[in-house]
C-alpha cells in the first residue's frame, strides 16, 4: 500500500538557516544567503525518512518558506507563511512545523516559536547556529529548554549538515505519535478576547483559540477567506470593539514575558554577550565614514577588472578554438546546404556566445560571495540614505545589485521591501542594471573601439569603459527611479529596519556551484534561443521571394566583372543576403534606426535580440558568416572589424559602436523580464510602462550619442 | 529635560528602552526584540548618519533609521 507523503514545513526568523537545512535534508540547491529575506517564496523538496522499529520508510515533502519575525506578514513574501498555516486545506499545509531558530539569538527567535506553537500544529524546535551562539560565549542546554517548551529540541548545524538524523528521528516520532496532546497556550487571552474567539471558533468550526485570532487580525491577507467571510468578520471586530494595533502590541510584550525565564534558565553565558569579535571589528571598518565608501567602492572595482581583464585570457582561448572548430567542422563534412546550416547558422550563433562563459562564471560567483559572506546588509545600511533620496530604500540595493547578474531573480526579491512604493519604484527601474546578458554586447564593441591600453598603471582602459557602462546603468535606474516617484503616490511610510547578520565565511563548494549553474543556465537557455534564431535566421537570409536572389547575385557578377575571384564572391554573398527575407525585413526597419546609425544588419539582429539580449552577439556571428565570403571562418570581432558601411568605410565606428552600447544600457529587451513584472505586479499596466519608456530612453539616448559624435 | 530617545544616543553608549511613540512602528520593533526594558548600544552610524546600528540586549546588531529610532524612548 502506498503512504502519503508526509508533509512538513520550515518556518524560522530571517537568516536563521531554514534554507541551508533544506538543503541539507533534500539535496537540493535552493538559494541561500547571509542577509534577511534571501527566499521570497515557498520551495518544496523532498526526502526518505528512514523506518523504526519494524515500520517502513516514508517520503517527506519539506517545503521551505520565506522568514518571517512573526505569524503577522509585514511584507509581501511573509504572507505566504499564515496562508499555509492558518489554512489546513491548504495542499501545502503540513503535518509537523519545523521551527528553525538562531540560537545565538534566542529570545527574539522564540517569540515566533511560540505564536507557531499556539496554531495547534505539531512543532519540532530545530537549534541552529549554534557555532556562532558559541563564539558569543553562549551555551544552549537543549534538554531543560524541552522541558520548558514541551516540544521536541534537536540541536543543529545546517551548515554542515550535523544534527540530521536526530532531526529526522524527532520528525518521525512526532509522525508516529496517535494521540495528540492537550493544547497549551503561550499566549492566555484577556478581557473579552475569550469571547470574541469563542464566536469565530463557532462560527468556522476551528478547534484553536489563536488560530480564530488570527481570523480576527489578518483575515484580509487570507487568500483562503472569501469576501463575505471577510466582512462577517469585520462586523464581530467592531461588535466586540477590538483594538488590533493595540491587541498586537500587548501580545508581543506579554509572550516576551514568558520567554524572558525560559531563556534565562536554558542558556548559560560567560560574561556579558557580544557580537563575535570578528563582525564587530569588520564593521568598525566596512560601516566607517570614509573607509566604508571606499573599501565598497574598491570591491566594485575589482569586480569589473574581474569580469573585463582576468576572465580575457579563458575567454581569447575559447574564441580562438570555436572558430577553427567550426572551420574543422566545415572541412570535414561533406559541402551543401547543411554543412552551411551547421557551420554558418548554428554554430557561428553558439560561438558568439560561448565565448562569454568566463566572464558569466566570475560575475555570478563574486555576487555570490557578497551574499554568502554577509557584506550584502552593510552595503544596505551605507546606501539607505542614498537611495531614500531617489525614492527607494536600502533594501532595493539587493534588486540592483543582483540585477547586474540577472533581473529576472533580482525583480523576485523585491518581496521583502515592505513598502508597496518602494518596492514597485525598485521593479521598475532593476532592469536598467545592466545584466550578465549584456556583457557580450558591450565586451565585443569596447573591444572593437577601445584600446587595451593601461590607466595608471593598473587599471585597463576597456575595464574602466565597461565600468562606466555599469555606472551608467546605476544611474539611469537611480534617476528613472526618481522621476517616477514624482509620479506614482506614496500610499504608505516605507520602514528600513533591518537585522546585521555575523560575517560568515562563504562556502565555496557552495560559490562554486552558484557559478556552475549560472553557466549551465546560461548556456541551455541562451543556448536554446539562439539555436532556433539562428536556424530561422539562416533559413530566411538563405531564401528570398520570388528569383530576387538569382537576379541580385546576377547584377552583383556583372557589377564587379573586372574584380579579383575573392571580391566578386564577397559581393555576391552580401547581394544575395541583402535580398533575401531577412534582407528585406532588415531594409523594411531601417528608416527607422538609420538615425542611430544602424544598418539593415543590425536592425535585423536588434528584432532579433528582443526575445534576449545573449542573442544579439550570435545573431551578428549567424548573419556576417553567411554574408562573407565562406572559406575561412574568423572571430566574431574580425568579421565585425571587416565589415564595411554601404559608402564603403568602415561599419563599426565609435559613433555607431557608443549608439548601440547606449541603446542596451537602457533598452528592455528580454521577453523573461517583462514576464516576471507581469506576474509580480499582478496585471500588464507596469509592464507596459516600463517597455514603454525603456525604449523611448534607449532610442532618445542613441540616436543623441549617435548625432552628437558623426 | 524632555524624553530622551534612542536616535539621540552617543557612540557606545547604553540605555534601557522605556515605551514607544509610535504605535504601528513599536509593533515591528517589539518583534525584532525591542522590548521595553531591553538594553540597547549604539554601535555604529552610517557614512551619512543615517541609519544607525544598536544593539539589542547584547544579541545582535539591529539597523534602523533615525525617525525609526526616535520613536523609542529610553530611561
Ligand atoms: N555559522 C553557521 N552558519 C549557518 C548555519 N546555518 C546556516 N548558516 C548560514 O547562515 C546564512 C543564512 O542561511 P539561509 O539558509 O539562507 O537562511 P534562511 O533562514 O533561509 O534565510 P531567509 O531565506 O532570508 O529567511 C547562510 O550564509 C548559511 O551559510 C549554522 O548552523 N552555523
Ligand atoms: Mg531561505
Amino acid at each position: 500500500m502506498k503512504q502519503e507523503n508526509i508533509k512538513i514545513a520550515l518556518v524560522g526568523n530571517p537568516n536563521a538557516g531554514k534554507s541551508t537545512l533544506f538543503n541539507a535534508l533534500t539535496g537540493l540547491r535552493q538559494k541561500t544567503g547571509n542577509f534577511p529575506g534571501v527566499t521570497v517564496e515557498k520551495k518544496s523538496g523532498t526526502f526518505r525518512l528512514a523506518g523504526s522499529n519494524g515500520s517502513a520508510d516514508r517520503d517527506v515533502t519539506v517545503v521551505d518558506l520565506p522568514g518571517t519575525y512573526s505569524v503577522y506578514p509585514k511584507s509581501a513574501d511573509e504572507g505566504v507563511v499564515m496562508d499555509i498555516l492558518a489554512n489546513p486545506k491548504h495542499p501545502d499545509h503540513p503535518a509537523v512545523v519545523v521551527v528553525v531558530v538562531d540560537a545565538s539569538n534566542l529570545q527574539r527567535n522564540l517569540l515566533l516559536f511560540t505564536e507557531i506553537s499556539d496554531l495547534g500544529i505539531p512543532t519540532i524546535l530545530a537549534l541552529n547556529m549554534l557555532d556562532v551562539a558559541a563564539s558569543m560565549k553562549l551555551t544552549v542546554n537543549a534538554v531543560q529548554l524541552a522541558m520548558q517548551l514541551n516540544v521536541p529540541v534537536v540541536k543543529i548545524n545546517a551548515r554542515t549538515s550535523e544534527g540530521i538524523p536526530g532531526l529526522q528521528q524527532a520528525i518521525r516520532q512526532v509522525v508516529e505519535k496517535t494521540e495528540k496532546p492537550a493544547q497549551k497556550y503561550f499566549y492566555v487571552p484577556k478581557g473579552n478576547e475569550p469571547a470574541l474567539i469563542e464566536e469565530v471558533r463557532a462560527l468556522h468550526a476551528l478547534d484553536n483559540d489563536y488560530v480564530a485570532l488570527q481570523y480576527v487580525c489578518q483575515h484580509d491577507n487570507f487568500s483562503f477567506l472569501a469576501q463575505p467571510v471577510r466582512a462577517k468578520l469585520d462586523s464581530l471586530i467592531e461588535k466586540y470593539a477590538f483594538d488590533e494595533t493595540g491587541f498586537l502590541a500587548d501580545e508581543t510584550i506579554a509572550r516576551y514575558k514568558t520567554i524572558k525565564p525560559i531563556v534565562e534558565k536554558s542558556v548559560k553565558s560567560e560574561g556579558a554577550t557580544e557580537q563575535p569579535l570578528w563582525t564587530r571589528k569588520l564593521d568598525k571598518i566596512l560601516l566607517h565614514p570614509l573607509w566604508g565608501y571606499v573599501t565598497f567602492a574598491l570591491i566594485l572595482m575589482v569586480i569589473f577588472q574581474a569580469i573585463f581583464a582576468w576572465a580575457s585570457y579563458p575567454m581569447d582561448w575559447l574564441d580562438e578554438n570555436t572558430a577553427s572548430f567550426i572551420s574543422w567542422v566545415k572541412e570535414v563534412l561533406p559541402k551543401g546546404v547543411l554543412n552551411d546550416l551547421i557551420t554558418d547558422g548554428v554554430l557561428a550563433g553558439i560561438g558568439g556566445v560561448i565565448i562569454f562563459i568566463p566572464q558569466i562564471a566570475i560575475l555570478f560567483g563574486l555576487v555570490s560571495i557578497l551574499e554568502e559572506s554577509g557584506y550584502m546588509a552593510r552595503v544596505m545600511v551605507i546606501m539607505d540614505k542614498v537611495m531614500r533620496r531617489f525614492g527607494l530604500n536600502g533594501r532595493s540595493v539587493v534588486p540592483l545589485i543582483s540585477g547586474v547578474a540577472c533581473a529576472v531573480p533580482a525583480i523576485m526579491t523585491t518581496r521583502s521591501i515592505s513598502s508597496r512604493h518602494e518596492r514597485l519604484l525598485t521593479i521598475l527601474v532593476t532592469p536598467i542594471m545592466s545584466c550578465s546578458a549584456r556583457l557580450p554586447i558591450y565586451s565585443i564593441l569596447i573591444a572593437l573601439i577601445i584600446p587595451s591600453t593601461k590607466v595608471l598603471g593598473i587599471f585597463n582602459m576597456q575595464g574602466l569603459v565597461l565600468f562606466g557602462l555599469y555606472f551608467l546603468g546605476l544611474g539611469g535606474a537611480l534617476a528613472s527611479a526618481w522621476i517616477l516617484s514624482l509620479f506614482i503616490k506614496r500610499t504608505e511610510p516605507g520602514y528600513f529596519m533591518l537585522e546585521m547578520p555575523t560575517y560568515k565565511v562563504p562556502r565555496w563548494g557552495h560559490v562554486g556551484f552558484m557559478m556552475y549553474d549560472s553557466v549551465k543556465s546560461f548556456v541551455l537557455e541562451a543556448g536554446k534561443v539562439i539555436l532556433a534564431i539562428s536556424i530561422i535566421l539562416w533559413v530566411l537570409s538563405s531564401y528570398g521571394p520570388g528569383d530576387h536572389m538569382e537576379v541580385a547575385e546576377q547584377q552583383a557578377v556583372r557589377a564587379m566583372s573586372q574584380a579579383p575571384e575573392e571580391e566578386v564572391a564577397a559581393a555576391v554573398a552580401s547581394a544575395r543576403l541583402e535580398s533575401s527575407y531577412a534582407g528585406n525585413f532588415g531594409r523594411f526597419i531601417e528608416p527607422v534606426i538609420r538615425p542611430l546609425g544602424y544598418d539593415w544588419k543590425i536592425g535585423i539582429a536588434l528584432l532579433a535580440s528582443f526575445a534576449a539580449r545573449e542573442v544579439f552577439v550570435g545573431t551578428m556571428a549567424t548573419i556576417y558568416s553567411i554574408s562573407g565570403d565562406s572559406e575561412d571562418v574568423l572571430t566574431v570581432k574580425e568579421r565585425l572589424m571587416q565589415e564595411k558601411n554601404d559608402l564603403g568605410g568602415v561599419m563599426y565606428t565609435p559613433a555607431v559602436c557608443y549608439s548601440l552600447l547606449i541603446f542596451y544600457v537602457f533598452a528592455m529587451m528580454c521577453m523573461s523580464t517583462i514576464a516576471v513584472v507581469y506576474r509580480e505586479t499582478h496585471g500588464w499596466k507596469w509592464p507596459l510602462i516600463q517597455l514603454g519608456y525603456l525604449m523611448v530612453l534607449a532610442y532618445v539616448s542613441a540616436f543623441a550619442v549617435y548625432q552628437l559624435m558623426s | 529635560m524632555s524624553v530622551r530617545t534612542v536616535s539621540q544616543l552617543q557612540k557606545g553608549e547604553k540605555a534601557i528602552i522605556r515605551s514607544f511613540t509610535d504605535r504601528v512602528m513599536s509593533l515591528k520593533l517589539l518583534e525584532m526584540g525591542c522590548v521595553p526594558g531591553c538594553e540597547v548600544r549604539l554601535d555604529a552610524v552610517a557614512p551619512l548618519g543615517d541609519p544607525i546600528c544598536i544593539n539589542v540586549g547584547g544579541c545582535y546588531s539591529l539597523s534602523l533609521r533615525l525617525n525609526e529610532a526616535s520613536t523609542i524612548e529610553i530611561e
